[in-house]
């Protein structure tokens, strides 16, 4: 069996305003198993964010551990950190966060800015790939005003990967997506994931959770689902199953 | 490598911002510019003052009459008789801190040659004048001891004099002049001096035996002024204490009688108008401080406002994995690029100022290293601090907080 990459135990977030206490996560429990590819639904303002936020380690639990890959994240260090973020999590925000007035290429380039190991030339050979990847080669010297809301999804989504991680999390990477191009990334991911990149992926639709092999749901801060997928979709089947455009 | 990479990501942010590099460099360039410009222009004034003194005999020691106190009405100096031929000799034979000394009488009156006459002012001394006033001769030459026992009439004249009264050019010496109606050999020209910092024609003389103008001419005995060179600048206030005692003594006054005469070194004269100068400077520094400070509020408004602003882009680097210290460094060198260029154009502009002052408006100006250094580093101080010192507060955010920042 395959190592736990994400431990979490009694998980809570609460966020203080004023005399106003909003529990966005009420002690929550869950692990993930390297190479999983882990879909987290629930409706609007059920705590999916909040909980994506903590795991990518950009936000600290009120209370409750979280381990990654062994390592209780409340004993580690910002520098650390960072370190983590840089070279195993491929984060792709609800709200793209794309650097306004940057080429997509330079934007995609980024995380590698702030990893010594990486050349120049390296940078840029892979931040190209990455966005081939997307299916944006011909967009790459265009700043985020230049592009569709779901072109800038894409660049997003291309930065996530740069850095090769060893997880991805996606907070609705699909969102602004139409169904033949949605049904491309998560083709893409599930490539990525059949490499053994552990993937969590928060959604709004059910289909794309087809794709996935375990499905979380949350309510009000709470796990009120957690299965296993029996059947599993192929993305680039059903990719080809859709109806050629007529244009 | 990393540094190389943060030096780009620096250089990128200043491209993209170019509004607020340009807003911030400007703030920086024109405080910088002002303080060095107003300093120069004071320094300058100052130096010119100074200058102008000592080129007038800065080791000088005036001794003119002063109280005297004739049936209990005091009179206007030039009329007062209290200093007399024997106070000038006895101050010569007493006196061992000073090199030279003449007695002075002066009047005003006609200078003629022919048909061209011009007012002008005669002074009567004996030939150590010259070396008190630092006067060279152009042509010709001093008249001796000598000359000066027999009351000879000779004269030597300024440029000035020369101009109006020899208007043919030729040389003026071995001419003959009339001062008023007396006739008078030229037998020198004095080197031009222009005029002094107080606008006056320094060219404008007659200088004569001091015998001959008090016998022939103003028909006097007393003398207007003894002057005369200490041994040198610092032993001037000393020479000063020395004829002050002689003089009384010479004057039989008792202690509790004023004295009726005055001693004055240019030491003095220096200190009064390097005091006006001083002043001036001062009122200089005092509006060069101010525009230094509305510039340095102007950079930090900038830069912090800025930094504030990019507190979502902070807050995005840290997610990808930029450490603290990355963006520190980042935002660090973002400030230093700015102010240095800033503060480099600033000095720049400042001395191109300083030059068209001097070259278009004629003010003498003189730059002084201090304003350099102290503008520019209080710019640069200002700028660096306060694009460093916000970004520091948003690097210690956690990043989805810098992130949700509005
Ligand atoms: N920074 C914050 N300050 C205060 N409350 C917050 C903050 N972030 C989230 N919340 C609250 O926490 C709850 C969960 O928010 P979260 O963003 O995790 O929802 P979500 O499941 O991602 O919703 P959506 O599907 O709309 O993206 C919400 O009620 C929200 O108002
Ligand atoms: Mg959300």
């Amino acid at each position: 069996m395959s190592k736990e990459i994400i431990k979490i135990e009694d998980l809570k977030r609460e966020f203080t305003m004023g005399n106003e206490t909003v529990h966005a996560l009420k002690g929550i429990s869950l692990s993930i198993k390297e190479g999983e590819f882990v879909t987290i639904m629930g409706s609007s303002g059920s705590g999916k964010s909040t909980l994506l936020n903590i795991l990518g380690c950009l936000d600290q639990p009120t209370s409750g551990t979280y381990d990654i890959d062994g390592l209780a994240v409340r004993n580690l260090s910002k520098n650390e950190l960072a370190t983590i973020r840089n070279e195993k999590i491929g984060f792709i925000f609800q709200s793209y966060n794309l650097l306004a007035r940057t080429s997509a290429l330079e934007n995609v380039e980024l995380p590698l800015l702030y990893n010594s190991k990486v050349s120049t030339e390296e940078r840029k050979d892979r931040a190209i790939k990455a966005l081939k990847m997307v299916g944006l080669g011909d967009r790459m010297d265009h700043t985020p005003s230049q592009l569709s809301g779901g072109q800038q999804q894409r660049v997003a989504i291309a930065r996530s990967l740069v850095n090769k991680p060893v997880m991805i999390l996606a907070d609705e990477a699909t969102g602004n997506l139409d169904t033949r191009t949605s049904y491309e990334i998560m083709s893409l991911f599930q490539e990525l994931n059949e490499k053994g990149i552990t993937i969590v992926f928060v959604t709004h639709e059910p289909d794309i959770a087809t794709f996935s092999s375990r499905t979380i749901v949350l309510k009000d801060g709470n796990i009120i689902k957690d299965y296993l997928n029996k059947e599993i979709q192929s993305a680039a089947t059903e990719l080809a199953l859709l109806p050629v455009e007529d244009h | 490598m990393r540094l190389l990479n943060l030096f780009k990501i620096a250089f990128n942010a200043i491209i993209l911002n170019k509004a607020r590099t340009l807003l911030t460099m400007l703030g920086i360039i024109i405080g910088v510019a002002a303080v060095i410009a107003m300093l120069a222009i004071g320094e300058g004034s100052k130096e010119s003052i100074r200058s102008t003194i000592s080129s007038m005999g800065s080791n000088m020691i005036t001794i003119s009459p002063g109280a005297d106190m004739r049936g209990g009405v005091r009179q206007e100096r030039s009329v007062m008789e209290s200093l007399t031929l024997d106070d000038y000799k006895a101050i010569e034979q007493q006196a061992d801190l000073l090199t030279y000394i003449t007695p002075v009488v002066n009047g005003n009156g006609q200078v003629i040659n022919g048909s061209n006459n011009w007012p002008s002012s005669i002074y009567g001394v004996n030939p150590d004048y010259l070396n008190i006033k630092v006067i060279e001769l152009q042509s010709g030459s001093m008249f001796t001891d000598a000359e000066v026992q027999t009351a000879s009439k000779v004269v030597l004249i300024g440029q000035t004099v020369v101009d109006n009264i020899f208007p043919d050019g030729g040389d003026p010496v071995g001419k003959m002049i009339r001062f008023n109606s007396i006739p008078f050999k030229v037998i020198g020209v004095l080197e031009e001096k222009g005029e002094n910092t107080f606008g006056q024609d320094q060219d404008d003389v007659v200088i004569a035996p001091y015998t001959t103008v008090q016998k022939r001419i103003l028909a006097i005995d007393h003398l207007n002024q003894v002057i005369a060179s200490a041994v040198s600048e610092e032993d001037a206030p000393d020479a000063v204490t020395q004829v002050t005692e002689i003089l009384r003594s010479q004057h039989k006054l008792t202690d509790n009688e004023d004295d009726d005469f005055h001693v004055r070194s240019m030491e003095e004269l220096i200190s009064t108008f390097s005091a006006t100068s001083e002043m001036l400077t001062i009122l200089l520094v005092a509006v060069a401080g101010i525009s230094l400070l509305i510039g340095g509020i102007g950079i930090m408004n900038i830069m912090y406002v800025s930094v504030k602003e990019r507190t979502k882009e902070i807050g995005l680097r840290m997610a990808v994995g930029g450490k603290g210290s990355d963006i520190l460094m980042q935002f660090l060198i973002e400030a230093i690029l700015i102010s240095i260029t800033g503060g480099l154009l600033g000095v720049i502009l400042g001395l191109g100022s300083t030059v068209f002052i001097e070259k278009f408006l004629h003010w003498p100006t003189e730059v002084a290293l201090y304003s350099i250094i102290i503008s520019f580093a209080v710019c640069a101080v200002t700028g660096i601090f306060f694009g460093w010192y916000p970004a520091r507060k948003a690097a210690a955010l956690d990043p989805i907080t810098a992130l949700r920042y509005e």
